[in-house]
């Protein structure tokens, strides 16, 4: 549950920002994040809030262990399955 | 047992190489020190997830013990506070609250258990989400939060978000720091290295650390999740115990800082207080939890409701409790394995003690990934 989940914002509406997950697109809240955030940036995400925007420099190091455990679909793998519930707390786009 | 250790093909580190050097120094440095075993503490869930799934251990030398501490924030939920949740729930109040929760034991039930006698307990991935059922209806909704500063700081930014007037909180948010605190002053607990927590210290920072570290004189390195992030914060523990650096390191500069996170400990200290409280199989630790503040009792469900736990508890402990040794786990004191209900009596989908319930638990990660996992290895 302490586990966080990297994504690109591609959208910004007031509070709320539109983030690629490997390529799933989600909600989640910029409430608490460290710094302001811009279309392009990357964001650490834990339970439906950006907690950290990631330095541009990082962000390919930062994304290596996430889209290996991202593409685990093994059921019997906590770490991927803690991954698959910090996408679920994010919320669903508005259509 | 599906995800073995044992199985060489989970060793994938992305540098075979540099985990060699990784390792190697690991040893030298052991053997360096002169006195055996060593032992180093994380505290957190998701590290001893990626080092089990990653075999991390095999590579390690005999002498080096990496054991986990307080680091699932369901395990240390204490009965008292299940005990609330579930006299909530059997009252008739609606429950919304993170998975791992439902199947926690309490003094005599656990929220599952109150679900098949009829309560309304509700999954959710997120504070928000729980926000949103209860705008989807009139009726009280109280949320039930666990988790450490990390999670705290959803629960607090949801409620500076001017939630519902039906929606509450009750709170099991813990504070981890405080609980590194009492295993430092467990004198058999012989602890000569903290790994601290990557994703809570980017809320925190790593500078809060700095005044334990001297206090304790035991070095504290921040360690990201990637296998080779992990090992290298070991080295360089060791390098610290070594030399004998009473401070702290940052190994994962990329997304801890020292100040941590600004606007999120402003949120977080705006609506919780750190006070004395209970932590399953650990007992009281000073500004172990984070309560409420008088500001917030409005939508405190403590406040907001009256909750009876008397018919819950019960005069003796099971048989099969007395023999839980959850509590010595979870200070590092013995392991998964030393546990005669481990894999028999005591498995995930029945579980007796807490470790076995949630995703971050020792034991439940220890049973997922394969008994002790680190014996199959031979790097």
């Amino acid at each position: 549950m302490c586990l966080g989940i990297p994504g690109k914002v591609i959208g910004i509406d007031g509070m709320e920002a539109t983030v690629d997950f490997f390529g799933v697109r989600r909600l989640v809240r910029l409430d608490v994040v460290d710094e302001p955030v811009a279309l392009g940036d990357y964001v650490l995400n834990h339970v439906g809030f950006a907690i950290r925007r990631i330095p541009e420099s990082e962000v390919a190091e930062t994304l290596r262990l996430f889209a290996e455990l991202a593409a685990a679909g093994d059921d019997q793998d906590l770490l991927a399955a803690d991954l698959r519930a910090e996408l679920a707390a994010t919320q669903e786009g508005k259509k | 047992m599906s995800a073995g250790a044992s199985d060489g093909a989970e060793l994938k580190f992305r540098d075979p190489g540099r985990a060699h050097e990784l390792t190697t120094a690991l040893a030298r440095l052991v053997q360096s020190l002169g006195r055996a075993p060593v032992t180093l503490m994380h505290v957190c869930g998701t590290h001893e997830q990626a080092i089990a799934r990653f075999g991390l251990r095999a590579g390690l030398p005999p002498a080096l013990h990496v054991i986990m501490g307080p680091g699932c924030p369901v395990c240390v939920t204490d009965l008292c506070e299940v005990d609330e949740g579930v006299a909530l729930a059997l009252q008739g109040v609606r429950i919304a609250t993170y998975g791992d929760m439902v199947k926690l034991p309490g003094s005599s039930k656990s929220l599952a258990d109150a679900q098949a006698e009829g309560a309304q307990i509700e999954v959710v991935y997120s504070a928000t989400q729980a926000v949103e059922l209860a705008r989807a209806s009139d009726r009280p909704l109280v949320f039930f939060a666990s988790g450490f500063e990390t999670t705290a700081v959803a629960t607090a930014a949801i409620l500076l978000a001017q939630p519902p007037a039906n929606f509450s909180v009750l709170s099991a948010h813990k504070y981890v720091p405080p609980a590194m605190e009492a295993v430092a002053r467990l004198p058999e607990a012989r602890v000569e290295g903290f790994l601290a927590a990557g994703h809570a210290a980017v809320i925190t920072g790593y500078g809060l650390f700095e005044d334990f570290a001297r206090r304790h004189r035991t070095p504290v390195v921040v360690a990201g999740f990637e296998p080779l992030d992990i090992l290298a914060a070991l080295v360089k523990l060791l390098e610290m115990i070594r030399d004998g650096e009473h401070s702290v390191a940052n190994a994962y500069p990329r997304c801890v800082t020292r100040e941590g996170n600004r606007r999120a400990q402003e949120s977080l200290w705006r609506v919780f207080q750190a006070v004395a409280g209970p932590w399953r199989g650990i007992g009281v630790i000073p500004d172990g939890n984070l309560q409420l503040r008088e500001e917030w009792a409005a939508l405190d469900a403590r406040r907001r409701f009256r909750i009876d736990v008397s018919g819950l508890k019960q005069a003796t402990q099971s048989e099969l409790s007395r023999r839980c040794l959850c509590g010595k786990i979870m200070v590092g004191l013995v392991e998964p394995t030393d546990c005669p209900l481990f894999g028999r009596e005591c498995l995930p989908d029945s579980p007796v003690g807490a470790c076995m319930v949630s995703s971050e638990g020792t034991c439940k990660i220890w049973h997922q990934y394969g008994g002790r996992p680190d014996l199959g290895g031979t790097s």
